[in-house]
């Protein structure tokens, strides 16, 4: 594992930490329900505050002086390496349980692995955190894929529309690239194919105790971790981003 | 017309209950009211509620784009905060006898008010710090007398938001404070914001009290303890000197202190604005209103779902002990 590995692997946590929690945050406002507001409120704010701290440690691993809002206000979507599933616009309610649905699951196992590895204690300590927040993630998502799927017949169609939009987004988490493997090599990051296996378990029964059908393997899409990403990330860094651009000599 | 008779009975009642709310005793939900009490709480908690969760689209409106990381997570909590008290407060008017659904409804339709300073837009960043230190502060001011009112359902809940209110408007004023003590542009950002905000944040204590139709009954019941113009004043006076601090100007060429009042006197608010918003001419009411009903139809299958799936799960759990109780 070379030190810019090592940086990139801290930078994607980040970078996947933020990305969905800026879309999260847009349902602050605009939920189904008040409660609802306020739940996915929380977990968009777990989830900056789990970018945050990844962006920082990324800073120091570095070393260049690029603090947390360099990282996030700084870079262009080329350079941004999150996973394809959490740019995925927030469409209706469905879609955005769904989506957190197979993220926090996905999130909860890798974090479980960082908590507990050695390779970089600071990587643990930000990991033991977030492993109680990305418990609540998981049981909320998967609470409400439940509901939706075994609600209405309505529901029931929405939603699993979702899942079949969203799967082909899933196979992405477990595709690794040099960064992965040099990581896993070192013992820093779980070996993806391993993680694979307990995500599918999980989502498999959550899908099932939903009454909706598991969609079948097939093409996945794929890039985000190289920089290439769908044509929604631009568009969410343009928002996101305009300010500090806009006043590069500021600060708020 | 039809005038309502009290019996001897309810006249007893009546005369016990204002004597108890003139001691300062808490009336509890399940006490005996008057109707009109009654109707008074529900048409002002479920407009406060309301307040809220309408309050929470203009600040939202920039948790996209907050400026660094931590601007963005303080404003995002601030604002599921606001959600939050609109939770308390929509619970403190349903112990009244009125369902969230129908508070929700009444504000859809246009019968039910909220508070007309969230019909402005808000253009820049600057506008997150004027409205977390003007209008939270204005809210502040009218919310710290309720903690005491008479109903003790919302005098509770009311303790719980005006802490978090303090919490708002120093965190306005901090995003203020680094505005103008920043680049040029923020420092014309921040001026440009508190010009707009200021004379909106005055007319937030609503008419004065020779036009303000329900203050003498509130103040008998112990729901309002001071007059709108009081408070207006008390405001005025608690933020001149802050302006000050932040070297901004407050837009009003007629403001100074005046020695004999020992108040800041301050120059006439437009009334008429203040009349066309409520009214509906206010440059964001379509927006607002808009978005809450949105947001209340495209939820509609989401919560249908979470109906009928508890009612399957309920039935499922009657079905399980039935078989358990029969083995
Ligand atoms: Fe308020
Ligand atoms: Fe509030
Ligand atoms: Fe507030």
């Amino acid at each position: 594992m070379t030190d810019a590995q090592h940086f990139a692997a801290v930078l994607r946590l980040g970078d996947d930490a933020l990305v969905l929690g800026q879309r999260l945050s847009a349902w602050c406002g605009h939920g189904p329900i008040l409660e609802e507001d306020i739940a996915l409120s929380n977990i968009a704010l777990d989830l900056i505050g789990q970018a945050r701290n990844l962006f920082t440690l990324a800073s120091k691993l570095e070393n260049q002086g690029r603090d947390e809002d360099a990282l996030a206000y700084f870079r262009s979507d080329l350079e941004f390496q999150n996973h394809l599933l959490v740019e995925q616009p927030n469409g209706h309610f469905g879609d955005t349980v769904v989506r957190q649905m197979f993220f926090s699951a996905f999130a909860l196992d890798r974090y479980t692995f960082l908590a507990r590895q050695t390779a970089n204690a600071d990587v643990a300590g930000i990991a033991a955190k977030a492993v109680k927040e990305l418990h609540y993630h998981w049981e909320h998502a998967a609470q409400w894929v439940i509901r939706l799927g075994d609600g209405t017949p309505e529901s029931h169609q929405k939603v699993q529309d979702s899942v079949d939009h969203l799967w082909a987004y899933t196979g992405e988490l477990f595709m690794p690239d040099d960064v992965d493997t040099a990581c896993a090599e070192a013992g820093l990051m779980p070996d993806l194919h391993e993680l694979q296996g307990t995500w599918r378990d999980k989502v498999v029964a959550c899908l099932e105790r939903a009454t909706l059908r598991v969609p079948e393997e097939g093409w996945s899409h794929r890039g985000g971790k190289q920089g290439v990403h769908s044509e929604h990330l631009s568009y969410m860094l343009a928002e996101m981003q305009v300010l500090p651009r806009t006043y590069p000599d500021a600060t708020w | 017309m039809k005038i309502a008779r009290m019996s001897p009975v309810e006249m007893n009642l009546e005369a016990r209950f204002d004597a108890y709310v003139a001691e300062e005793k808490k009336i509890e939900p399940k006490d005996w009211m008057p109707d009109a009490y009654r109707k008074t709480l529900i048409r002002q908690i479920s407009q406060h509620a309301h307040s809220e969760i309408v309050g929470m689209l203009p600040e939202g409106n920039w948790i996209s784009r907050a400026p660094s990381l931590k601007r963005k997570a303080i404003l995002l909590a601030k604002v599921q905060d606001e959600a939050g008290h609109g939770l308390y407060l929509y619970s403190a008017a349903e112990t009244l006898g009125v369902t969230r659904d129908q508070m929700l409804q009444d504000l859809h339709a246009g019968k039910a008010k909220y508070s007309s300073i969230f019909n402005y837009p808000t253009l820049t960043w600057a506008d997150m710090g004027a409205v977390g230190w003007l209008v939270d502060g204005a809210a502040i001011m009218n919310q710290v007398p309720l903690c005491k009112c008479s109903y003790g359902p919302y005098a509770r809940a009311m303790v719980r938001v005006c802490k978090e209110e303090s919490f708002h408007q120093r965190q306005g004023f901090q995003v203020m404070l680094n505005l103008a003590q920043g680049t040029p542009e923020q420092k014309a950002m921040a001026q440009d914001a508190l010009n707009r905000w200021w004379w909106p944040s005055l007319m937030m204590f609503g008419p004065s009290d020779a036009d303000s139709p329900h203050s003498a009954q509130s103040m008998k019941w112990n729901i309002k303890r001071f007059s709108n113009d009081e408070l207006r004043q008390r405001f005025v006076d608690m933020t001149v000197p802050q302006a000050e601090l932040l070297g901004l100007t407050l837009p009003d060429p007629d403001l100074k202190w005046n020695e004999a009042r020992g108040h800041y006197d301050f120059g006439a608010i437009n009334w008429d604005e203040f009349y066309n918003v409520i009214k509906g001419n206010g440059p964001c009411n379509k927006e607002r209103l808009g978005a809450r009903v949105k947001a209340y139809n495209d939820g509609a299958w989401v919560r249908d779902a979470a109906n009928a799936y508890a009612t399957k799960e309920a039935t499922r759990q009657k079905n399980a002990n039935a078989s358990t109780h029969a083995a």
